[in-house]
């Protein structure tokens, strides 16, 4: 049977690695490599360079909103959990925000591998059922009148926002204004202001 | 599958509490556990279709108490063992073995 509930997680995890190395199914460099390209390489820094070059270049965002994948591609970003994406775009009047109420689907090629409150239960639980109250969590005040739309991932397709582009920041190149685009504000739990930054 | 992973709506579960810059993983066994799952699921062990039923078949009250990757760890033990590459007798003598070492 599988763990039980008390069991010492760590010491099950460096079991079975063991195990699975000495019988040949697991590489220990290949599985270093990967680590290492998640916590180093792969992360928000790419989604923010995709909403800099929408902000940027008209030609660009038609693309993106209309076949995101291949557009995110010409950045050089697809592959695993990225195949099938869809954009969809922070308007004066609508705000996007993206959840996955069954488990953890998540954009991995532009905001690398997701924050534990987005794994978790309640962010997962209330999302779709209080949107406005989770955004007042994480600081984010929407007038009334604006419309909130979830978008729940799956399996199959991930969304990433396409946040405004803050005001005051028309002579700015897409390098600078990536650095305004923070990893909330892709997943819309927050907005890119002319301060923000791409750590949260 | 009308499981407790369906948490959609649900209400109860407590406050969101985001952590400000958090790290990718969380403690060493973290890494190892992504590490793990990429690898065998790369090695042709199981789909991603299989990953999720073997999460979502989890004990109810178990997968509301455990860590994200503590289900990851949950589905890649359990589709090996089904699968033949691993058997929980050799786990479970690993795990003793290690927990000597470690004594």
């Amino acid at each position: 049977m599988p763990a039980p509930h008390t069991d010492d997680i760590a010491l099950r995890v460096r079991a079975i690695e063991s195990l699975l190395v000495e019988k040949g199914l697991v590489q220990p460099a290949a599985l270093a490599a990967i680590v290492e390209t998640y916590e180093t390489k792969i992360g928000p820094h790419n989604g923010a360079q995709v909403v800099a070059r929408a902000w940027t270049d008209p030609a660009f965002k038609a693309r993106l909103l209309s076949d995101a994948t291949a557009a995110i591609a010409e950045l050089g970003f697809s592959g695993v959990q990225g195949e099938d994406m869809v954009v969809v775009e922070n308007t004066p009047t609508v705000h996007n925000m993206v959840v996955c109420t069954l488990c953890s689907c998540y954009p991995w090629p532009t905001l690398g591998l997701p924050p534990n409150w987005y794994k978790s239960a309640p962010y997962r639980a209330r999302a779709v059922i209080d949107p406005r109250g989770v955004l007042t969590e994480f600081g984010v005040e929407l007038p009334p009148e604006k419309e909130v739309r979830v978008w729940d991932s799956n399996a199959e397709l991930r969304y990433l926002v396409l946040p405004e582009r803050p005001a005051g920041t028309e002579g700015m190149d897409a390098a600078a204004l990536a650095a305004l685009v923070s990893r909330d504000a892709m997943i819309g739990t927050g907005v890119a202001t002319s301060s923000s930054g791409a750590a949260r | 599958m009308n499981g407790v992973h369906d948490l959609g709506g649900m209400h109860g579960m407590g406050p969101i509490n985001p952590e400000p810059n958090e790290p990718v993983f969380h403690a060493p066994w973290e890494r190892t556990a992504f590490g793990l799952f990429i690898t065998t699921f790369a090695g042709g062990h199981f789909n991603v279709d299989e990953f999720r039923h073997a999460i979502e078949k989890m004990d109810a009250a178990h997968y509301l108490e455990s860590s994200y990757y503590a289900h990851w760890m949950h589905a890649v033990e359990d589709l090996l063992v089904q699968r033949g590459a691993l058997t929980s007798a050799e786990i479970d003598g690993r795990m003793a073995q290690l927990a000597k070492e470690a004594a």
